[in-house]
């Protein structure tokens, strides 16, 4: 969460060769007054919960394993549909990759958990060809394609016999752990697939595609005209997303300790996912975390009452998605200015702050006067 | 002789995936809207049915005389109090409220109706049929559906073209800001092309609920298949849909020849090569409808 200060002349951030002003200097930082305790408390919950499975109970780990998942695959999604506008239906496909890679390298006598990388990874070249088909369409088109994309791919996994057919089967290789390792370690898996998820949706938003992809966001046609290159951005961020739901699927092979098409291909993954972005906030690395937590709080609370928590959420879902499209964390920093996550660029102008007046926070747009000035190559 | 029996089969089912993605088609020619919950709108269909012959006790053959209307009503008013709002902020919007939809359709049936699968009992005329061959059946249902579905893609043709509603619903998806300076209300006209997509998915969904049996979870499998009807057929084009329906129908029929579940497969396998060859369909019509 470092601060990058960079000060230049008005002049210089705005024509990019004018002399150096002082009198009237901006500032642009990466993070407003919050973002570098919020980064130290990231980190010190992140080793809070590495740290969980030597005091907490059983049941509760494996709670939270469900969490992880669930908080993984809602920033994948986020970042499809939040910043590039592809609205999938078909993530599932990714999910049952990785749980079937994990399966099929676990019979061929490989330890399941040193098969995670290989599934992510694996997942991602699947992505490639699948993305020359669903890329030649946009909107439902996309989504329907995904979606029938993920079909086909359980029907055909299921006819394979050995691969337990439609009904499924054991991973292999687990027995030998015993049940509290096992638990810790699927659990330390888990918890590993969805920090490095978030991680790097949310340094390739801070990269120089990020920039692309923000752009995209706010604005296609707008991003397009300006040169911005679009669809390798897109296929960057699809590719990326077949990998963290690829890995969100190896964890939950091994934690339910078998694969099944009809569950790892269920296209309910794909509503858990855009339940928890579009109640937490579409377009923001924050918003799917907290989507996933209320998804999941509201999930564990009502389960008793069978599938009246995913009626429920839907519906509130589907009203946030009319009625309050940046979702609960939109509408949280629309009040505050407050970023875990910071993405964007803060502008200050010197002749603002010395009114003693409110800074210009331009977060949200990603305004990039300066620094972008300054690493492009001019002619 | 099995081929051609296939293949007569093939085109009966292809005339119920036509039925079922004309409102489809026609949603997306008039609003450009997908209504990614329109297979299971078609699935509640059924279970309104199912309870409907419990509280009434008519033959099942009727029940679309109680059902087609409250879904014609009741697709006008979700259009006009729930899908128009959505439509404002965008088609991602759209997308994802009516996938939400689905879901919580889907649910509140599996709730209500339990996992159970359900049928339409219609007595002897499932099993009736006229024999041409030893090996070539006409099932009087299937006879019924494929008339049924001509019959109302025929009616929903001429609504359009020969009455004034429905050719201002055609100048709305034309070009919308000129047919409201003329005095269109687009809304009412939307709502008016969904109560008709609502309508016909309902018959669709009652005729599936005669031929097979429905749970709450096959609504989805009967979107991707109306809606590799539309691509294959070309979007927006009535008959279009109706060439694609059949060419579905001909590949679940002749793909569950090598076996059962190849039978679900091709049809989207033929869907995909369709995309990857001619996205925008094997008969595309330019103008809308």
């Amino acid at each position: 969460m470092s601060a990058r200060a960079v000060t230049l002349g008005a002049r210089g951030a705005l024509g990019g060769r004018g002399a150096l002003e002082p009198e009237a200097a901006i500032v642009v930082t990466r993070s407003h007054r919050p973002a570098p305790w919020a980064g130290a408390l990231g980190i010190a919950g992140l080793v809070l919960l590495a740290a969980l499975p030597l005091f907490a109970s059983q049941g509760f780990l494996s709670d939270l394993v469900n969490l992880f998942i669930l908080v993984c695959i809602a920033t994948m999604w986020n970042a499809l549909a939040g910043y590039v506008g592809l609205v999938s239906v078909g993530q599932q496909l990714y999910i049952g990759a990785g749980a079937y890679t994990v399966l099929y390298l676990a019979q061929h006598g490989w330890d399941p958990f040193a098969t995670i990388p290989i599934a992510v990874v694996g997942s991602a070249v699947l992505a490639l060809p699948a993305s020359w088909l669903v890329f030649r369409l946009s909107g439902a088109y996309f989504a329907i394609a995904s979606w029938v994309l993920a079909q086909v791919a359980a029907l055909f996994v299921a006819r394979f016999g050995s691969l337990g057919g439609g009904t499924g089967t054991a991973v292999p290789g687990l027995d030998g752990f015993g049940p509290v390792n096992l638990l810790h370690y699927y659990y330390w898996s888990g918890l590993g697939v969805t920090a490095l998820s978030v991680l790097g949706v949310y340094l390739l938003l801070r990269s120089r595609m990020g920039l692309v992809l923000t752009a995209v966001r706010d604005n296609e046609v707008g991003a397009r005209s300006v040169g911005s290159q679009v669809m390798r951005a897109k296929r960057a961020v699809y590719l990326l997303a077949a990998a963290g739901c690829a890995g969100a699927g190896t964890v939950l092979a091994i934690s339910q300790l078998s694969v099944e098409p009809g569950n790892v291909f269920n296209v309910q993954w794909t509503a858990y996912m855009i339940f928890a972005v579009l109640i937490g906030g579409l377009g923001t690395v924050e918003g799917p975390i907290i989507g996933a937590v209320i998804f999941f709080v509201l999930q564990q609370t009502l389960a008793n009452y069978n599938a009246w928590y995913l009626i429920i959420l839907g519906s509130v879902a589907m009203a946030m998605a009319i009625w309050a499209r940046q979702g609960l964390w939109g509408l949280l920093i629309s009040k505050v200015p407050i970023r875990l996550f910071p993405v964007g660029y803060y502008v200050h102008t010197s002749a603002v702050e010395r009114h003693g007046l409110a800074r210009l926070t331009l977060g949200r747009t990603n305004v990039r006067p300066s620094a972008s000035i300054n690493q492009s190559k001019e002619p | 002789m099995i081929y051609l029996n296939a293949i007569v089969q093939g085109l009966f089912l292809g005339g119920l995936f036509a039925l079922f993605a004309s409102g489809l088609s026609l949603m997306f020619g008039v609003m450009e809207v997908i209504n990614l919950a329109h297979g299971d709108i078609a699935v509640a269909a059924v279970y309104l049915a199912v309870s409907a012959i419990g509280v009434t006790h008519i033959p099942a053959i009727w029940v679309f005389v109680i059902v087609v209307p409250i879904f014609v009503v009741g697709g006008y008013f979700g259009q006009r109090m729930f899908l128009q709002r959505s439509m404002g902020s965008g088609p991602i919007t759209t997308l994802l409220v009516t996938f939400g939809l689905s879901i919580v359709l889907e649910n509140v049936l599996l709730e209500v109706y339990s996992a159970n699968s359900q049928s339409l009992n219609v007595g002897s005329l499932v099993s009736g049929s006229v024999q041409i061959t030893n090996q070539i059946f006409l099932p009087y249902l299937s006879m019924i559906f494929l008339g049924v579905a001509v019959a109302a893609l025929a009616l929903v043709h001429l609504f359009l073209t020969r009455t004034r509603t429905g050719r201002m619903v055609r100048a709305v998806a034309d070009d919308r800001e000129a047919a409201q300076m003329v005095g269109a209300d687009y809304r009412h006209l939307f709502g008016v092309a969904a109560s008709i997509a609502a309508g016909t998915v309902a018959l669709a969904g009652l005729a599936l609920g005669m031929y097979t049996s429905i749970s709450p979870s096959t609504g989805p499998s009967y979107l991707l298949y109306g809606f590799a009807a539309v691509v294959i057929g070309g979007l927006g084009s009535l008959w279009g849909t109706l060439a694609g329906g059949m060419v579905l129908g001909l590949a679940a029929t002749l793909g569950a020849l090598v076996d059962p579940d190849f039978g679900s497969m091709l049809p989207y396998l033929v869907f995909l090569s369709v995309l990857a060859v001619r996205p925008r369909g094997l008969f595309p019509k330019r103008a809308a409808l």
